[in-house]
């Protein structure tokens, strides 16, 4: 489709101009705005912000949750052929000071309060930002600080000047092609500045099309836009498929509503990275632990059945008479109210995807008559790349190459990529750019895998983590840190998982227990515990983590590439590892570097053979103030299995 | 930011309250001017919800008296507190543990609604319309409070700083004038009493509320007060600025416990 994302805005607006386009809960009522409403709207944004002085191709941040306005003010910002850049809204202010620099940026539209009082800290460092718009004005009252305005005096501004420049909208829409940038996602990257991905249009568009065309979506659908829209996850899903689609985009009341709001609106077409799923199936089994014993008779009875008949159902397979009439009882009884519960009455495709998923969490959801799939994709590719189709769906590929998709496997395990859904490069880093994107049109993923025989995608890790254990018993054997960690992850008591082997002589891993989980275990076992902290020193705990580790090494002893890389020594962490002290990437993966500086002496005490070591760190809060927690940490051994076959 | 802080909407004069032999409050005098944050503060036993009972009624003091814009009562009558635009919260949370949320913050626009129960039961004339109307109100509260999440939970399940906020959501549906806040932060840890000192600015700010509230926490009243009244074993014993009272020696003696 060789279009811009405003023309098909003007598109869906005069083909179905009272049709919803986007939803919002407000004051407990889901408030409606129509095509023709919302068209009106960007216009009125569009040319505020054009008298306000925003020049084509310069870059506009936008931070915020969803909101409908700001949705409008990405579409007005595109109309006049300006560049909006989405920010993270809990990003610091400090992370927020390289996008706003690097991109010479003077506009920004921003969500309420919080995100206006970041930027009036970052205008110290970065003065060219001159124009800040609010969307919610609630404590702003008495700003008065130069160039801050609020987005409905904006819009009211932008509103008559269309009356009086009646055309100048729809040249400015016209003006655009579809090769224009339209976007630029700021990548968080584990280390040094994040990169600045450039999209155009058409790249955009043209992955939004080619998976809307896989699963065959269309205007009817209802998506849940609650993830970060600085994501490009979210972006594409609740920005450039619904606008490629027509459909109905709804906007969480807040981010604490949003498992009551998708109950409410029974998404169709559902995306989250596995975590969501996680926390899911968690609040699910504790509900079900606290439930009488009917109630819980029941649903492990149900579950039971599920679980050997449902995958089987979903993937199309004949399944016998008995076990079907199961099924259907179970699917009146358990499995549909259940589905109801999550939100999940109507979703035809879901997905996850960012992560690995855990084989038990995928084929719950699977076995409850759920289609959830996963995809491959990242930032830089436009999202779609690989897409499990509807029989194929396995928690251990990422599918098969989606229309327009090339791959290629290099020789060093690394997955190549060739589609129009390419980015055209970092912005203002021609380096990184040639790093990543070849001359012959190949984009490098940086991660290992390998096609599978039924041509699905595998992915096991990114290829400068894949490391070599030297000395000790598995001298030379493979190590990937991040298998071994999401296996560990699978275990509901589990939330983050570090390990470290490359270089070394064993492997060894730093633990986060997941507080819900253990602390609800620990309730049920009389364990008093005084706190985060207090509950991950519990020897209790100790155990009953001892024993996922133990698993995870049975597992993986099984394997013949990665039986070295089983787990000899771990510790569980005071604190919760946090995206604020910089521990993990917004994106919540670990940043396995930093942590291993920031706990020297922690890894030093894993290494050197200790039982118990003392650590202080800082922590900072939310408001930007830092406090510290000190500990002693116990540290256990664990237990390795002999490999079934020979490493190679 | 500056605020325009008014008149003297709420007076207090010379007022004592005896139970039995023991003296509560000693010949109190302070007043409250009109939008502006009015800390209580002593230690424990100092007289400070004594002082706010006499406010809205619930003790009548034996002698003094207390002045409302303008107008004069030796006693105060709650109901007539309520209805003049004073509402309060309380320090032990007297919500209904039972009711969602919604129904809890509803109670608290009991003096707005016209129609009878009648009516209200059958849903018919008035009512239905009526209903609505408050039920708005509502919803503005609790978008204001954040607690949009909860609005049909029991209150009775929410843990203690949502309740609280309840607490205040109810006592804000009065659209009062005056809002007269026991210990709002007490029992609250770090980031609780962050979110609730942001909630007490904002009706301030927001709805041009006088607030009156008593705390315990110094840095919570140094903090969000533009002036403080001191009480210690019933008398007071300064008043002024945080600043000034932060200086003044018997202030300082009585909080760091110097011998009486």
């Amino acid at each position: 489709m060789q279009t811009t994302f405003p023309r098909l805005m003007r598109m869906h607006a005069q083909q179905r101009p009272g049709a919803a386009a986007l939803r919002e809960k407000e004051y407990g009522i889901w408030q409606t705005t129509s095509w023709s409403s919302l068209a009106q709207l960007v216009q009125s944004v569009a040319c505020g912000l054009h008298q306000a002085g925003l020049q084509r191709g310069e870059h506009i941040i936008v931070v915020g949750s969803n909101r409908p306005r700001l949705y409008a003010t990405l579409l007005a910002a595109q109309s006049l052929g300006a560049i909006p850049v989405p920010l993270y809204q809990d990003a610091a202010a400090a992370e927020c000071v390289f996008p706003i620099t690097n991109a010479e940026v003077r506009f920004c539209v921003v969500e309420d309060q919080e995100q206006v009082d970041k930027m009036l800290e970052v205008r110290e460092q970065c003065p060219q930002l001159s124009h800040i718009y609010f969307d919610d004005p609630r404590g702003l009252r008495k700003y008065t600080e130069a160039g801050l305005g609020s987005l409905e005096a904006l819009i009211a501004a932008g509103s008559l000047f269309a009356q009086q420049h009646p055309q100048f909208y729809a040249n400015e829409v016209e003006k655009a092609q579809y090769t224009d940038v339209a976007a630029m996602f700021f990548t968080s990257g584990t280390t040094g500045n994040p990169k600045g991905v450039v999209h155009t249009h058409g790249s955009l568009i043209d992955r939004a099309d080619a998976g809307a065309e896989f699963d065959k979506l269309t205007h009817s659908e209802d998506v849940l836009a609650y993830m970060p829209p600085a994501w490009i996850g979210q972006n594409i899903f609740s920005y450039a498929q619904w606008l490629v689609c027509g459909y109905v985009v709804n906007c969480p009341e807040s981010a604490a509503t949003v498992t009551i709001d998708l109950k409410e609106i029974g998404p169709t077409y559902y995306f989250a990275p596995p975590r969501v799923f996680e926390s899911m199936l968690t609040s699910v089994m504790i509900r079900m632990e606290d439930a009488g014993s009917l109630k819980r008779g029941m649903f492990h009875y149900f579950m039971g059945v599920a679980q050997k008949v449902g995958p089987a159902l979903m993937d199309g397979q004949s399944v016998g008479f008995v076990d079907r009439l199961k099924y259907a009882a179970g699917n009146w009884l358990v499995y549909g109210p259940l589905r109801n519960n999550l939100g999940f009455s109507r979703v035809r495709v879901a997905y996850t995807a960012g992560e690995a998923i855990g084989p038990d969490l995928f084929t719950f959801f699977r076995s409850i008559g759920v289609n959830i799939k996963q995809l491959y994709g990242s930032t830089e590719t436009a999202v779609f790349v690989c897409l499990q189709p509807d029989n194929e769906a396995r928690a251990d590929t990422v599918g098969v190459p989606c229309k327009g998709v090339e791959i290629k496997v290099a020789d060093n395990g690394e997955i190549l990529v060739k589609s129009p859904g390419l980015l055209k490069g970092y912005y203002k880093n021609p380096e990184a750019t040639a790093q990543v994107l070849t001359a012959d049109g190949w984009y490098h993923t940086s991660d290992a895998g390998f096609i599978d025989s039924h041509g699905h995608l595998k992915i096991i890790d990114r290829v400068k983590d894949v490391g070599r254990i030297v000395g000790g018993a598995n001298d030379g054997a493979m190590f990937a840190p991040k298998y071994v960690e999401n296996k560990l992850k699978f275990f509901p008591h589990i939330k983050e998982v570090v390990a470290y082997g490359d270089q070394r002589e064993k492997v060894c891993v730093m633990i986060n227990i997941d507080f819900d989980a253990v602390g609800n275990w620990a309730e049920r076992r009389n364990l008093p515990y005084a706190g985060y902290t207090d509950l991950a020193q519990k020897t209790e705990v100790y155990q009953l983590i001892q024993e996922c580790v133990e698993k995870v090494n049975a597992d993986l002893a099984q394997d013949t590439l990665l039986a070295g890389s089983q787990v000899s020594r771990f510790l569980v962490l005071h604190k919760e590892l946090d995206a604020d002290d910089g521990e993990l990437t917004r994106t919540n993966k670990v940043r396995r570097g930093f942590i291993a500086d920031k706990y020297k002496p922690l890894v030093d005490g894993l290494y050197g053979g200790m039982t118990s070591q003392f650590i202080e760190t800082v922590v900072k809060f939310e408001d930007g103030r830092s406090g510290s927690v000190s500990a002693t940490l116990l540290i256990s051994d664990a237990k390795t299995f002999t490999p079934v076959k020979a490493a190679a | 930011m500056s605020k325009v802080i008014g008149d003297v909407i709420l007076g207090v004069q010379n007022i004592s309250l005896r139970f039995g032999g023991v003296k509560a409050l000693t010949d109190i005098s302070f007043d409250v001017r009109e939008h502006e944050v009015r800390a209580i503060i002593g230690p424990n036993g100092a007289g400070k919800s004594s002082m706010l009972n006499c406010i809205n009624g619930v003790y009548t003091p034996q002698e003094g008296s207390i002045t409302f814009r303008g107008q004069s009562f030796d006693h105060m009558n709650s109901r007539q507190v309520a209805e003049m635009g004073i509402a309060r919260t309380f320090q032990n949370l007297a919500l209904f543990k039972g009711m969602s949320v919604i129904d809890n913050i509803m109670t608290g626009r009991n003096l707005k609604i016209r129609s009878n129960i009648f009516l209200q039961a059958l849903r018919i004339g008035p009512a239905q319309q009526e209903e609505e109307e408050h039920r708005s109100k509502v919803e503005h509260i609790i978008d204001f409070l954040e607690i949009q999440a909860f609005r049909k939970t029991p209150v009775g399940q929410l843990p203690y700083g949502l309740q609280k906020r309840v607490d205040l959501g109810r006592a804000l549906a009065m659209e009062p004038q005056v809002l007269l806040l026991d210990e709002p932060m007490a029992g609250m840890n770090m980031e609780e009493k962050q979110d609730m000192c942001r909630f007490i600015l904002d009706v301030n700010d927001e709805f041009g509320t006088t607030i009156v509230l008593i705390e315990h926490d110094m840095g919570v009243v140094m903090d969000i007060s533009d002036r403080v009244v001191v009480l210690d074993y019933g008398k007071k014993i300064g008043d002024g600025t945080p600043e000034e009272v932060r200086n003044n020696e018997e202030v300082i003696s009585a909080y760091l416990g110097t011998s009486h």
